[in-house]
């Protein structure tokens, strides 16, 4: 079907304004699926060399970098919103609350950005 | 033939019959044979009136899709702008017969009842999928973009390729087949009050494809069964008078790969079903029921 779908120039214009909440709820679950992932795989090469000192270093150096703080309140924000948008959806497949499938969407979303704000002072200390 | 020779005496009465009613309002009135006629001759001289480009009133300006392979020079996709009189009640349907009858006898959709029900004329409405025929212009934003059903193919202008759809609708096996014969001879197979409740929503579908054309899986997994196919499976398995055979069946058909197992519940078929059917919960039920049936560990 996807060959035939091709209807000219004017087909994709704007088509990413029809997404909805549950589309957004699932394009964020993916992409931050895919975020941590990628920082769990990072630990692979540093772990191996736990115990020599070096990670330690690794660390130290890597938290006196100010934009690695900040990815750090990322990562966090990241990590809050797949565990929401989880429990989310642990309800939507045991049929609880579908009605409210979009508002509890919202409502992770609000809470994420509630906890990365509130852990800014924590991440940031001494940085500045 | 024989009603156009009576056509002139006809027309003479009329003008009497009018002169008559305007003049003594005591005179014996036109008859309703009569009556009608007049009704009919004025109704055309003001139907044939606005043939001008100009609408009097407020008008809704219709962006419409326009596409057909067969003439060159309309074979690239455009769109088209409509100026429709804008009217009470008004459906999109209705501006796009309006707009058919008066501007562009070419312009091509699919409508049949008018009323929801044949499921013909799921559209792509200002950015959603929804029946013409249920949707009123005044609660759409000016322009309203008409565009054929998306993930479909285009056959013209607003007319889609349904056979794909058809397909995975039947791909279900979507009838009944109980086990048992009624009891009796002319017997009817009796359904609980609270099963029927169960599956009440699912029957509603009236086919009309804008489910599976809203699905972003079902667009890029050909094979994906689709949310109006899976519905019309969770009727069948979730009626308790079908028979075990069937039901296991269809369930083996259901929890394939491309079954409901694809759903990655984004609820955008729920939200577009010009029927309000659950899909999604329908989908999410037959999932826990495909679990149910494969961890049977008893």
């Amino acid at each position: 079907m996807s060959e035939a779908y091709d209807r000219g120039k004017i087909e994709d214009y704007g088509r990413w304004r029809e997404f909805s909440a549950g589309m957004w709820a699932w394009v964020l679950h993916k992409f931050t699926g895919w975020v941590l992932i990628g920082y769990l795989f990072t630990h692979i090469p540093v772990l191996s060399t736990a115990g020599t000192g070096e990670y330690e270093a690794t660390l130290q150096t890597l938290e006196a970098i100010a934009l690695v703080r900040v990815a750090e309140v990322g990562l966090l924000a990241v990590a809050v919103f797949h565990i929401l948008n989880g429990v989310r959806l642990l309800f939507v497949d045991l049929g609880v609350g579908l009605e409210a499938q979009d508002k509890s969407f919202y409502a992770s979303l609000i809470v994420t950005g509630a906890i990365t704000v509130a852990s800014v002072p924590t991440f940031m200390q001494g940085v500045f | 033939m024989s009603t156009q020779e009576q056509q002139p005496p006809e027309t003479e009465e009329e003008a009497e019959a009018e002169q008559a009613v305007e003049t003594e309002p005591g005179a014996p009135a036109e008859t309703p044979g009569e009556r009608r006629r007049r009704e009919r001759a004025e109704r055309r001289t003001a139907e044939r009136a606005p043939s001008t480009d100009e609408v009097e009133g407020p008008t809704v300006h219709l962006k419409v899709y326009r596409y057909d392979p067969e003439v060159e020079g309309k074979a690239e996709p455009r769109f088209d702008d409509f100026y429709v009189p804008r009217e009470e009640g008004m459906t999109v349907l209705d501006a796009l017969m309006y707009a058919r009858d008066h501007y562009d006898s070419s312009l091509t959709f699919r409508h049949s009842c008018r009323q929801g029900v044949c499921g013909s004329d799921a559209l792509f409405v200002n950015g959603t999928q929804m029946l013409g025929c249920q949707t009123q212009i005044s609660d759409l934003d000016d322009p309203v973009r008409i565009e054929p059903l998306p993930h479909q193919d285009v056959v013209k202008d607003l007319v889609v390729d349904m056979e794909h759809f058809y397909e995975r609708m039947h791909a279900v096996e979507p009838y009944f087949d109980p086990d048992d014969e009624p009891p009796g001879e002319m017997e009817e197979y009796r359904q609980s009050r609270e099963n029927r409740e169960k599956i009440k929503m699912a029957t509603r579908c009236i086919w009309c494809g804008a489910c599976a054309s809203s699905c972003t899986i079902a667009a890029t997994d050909e094979q994906y069964l689709g949310p109006a196919a899976i519905n019309a499976a969770y009727r069948f398995a979730m009626d308790e008078r079908e028979g075990d055979d069937r039901m296991e069946e269809r369930m083996g058909i259901v929890e394939q790969e491309h079954g409901v197992w694809r759903c990655q519940t984004q609820f955008s078929c729920t939200q577009v079903c010009p029927k309000d059917i659950p899909l999604t919960e329908h989908i999410q039920e037959l999932k826990r029921e495909a679990v149910k049936q494969n961890l049977k560990f008893w």
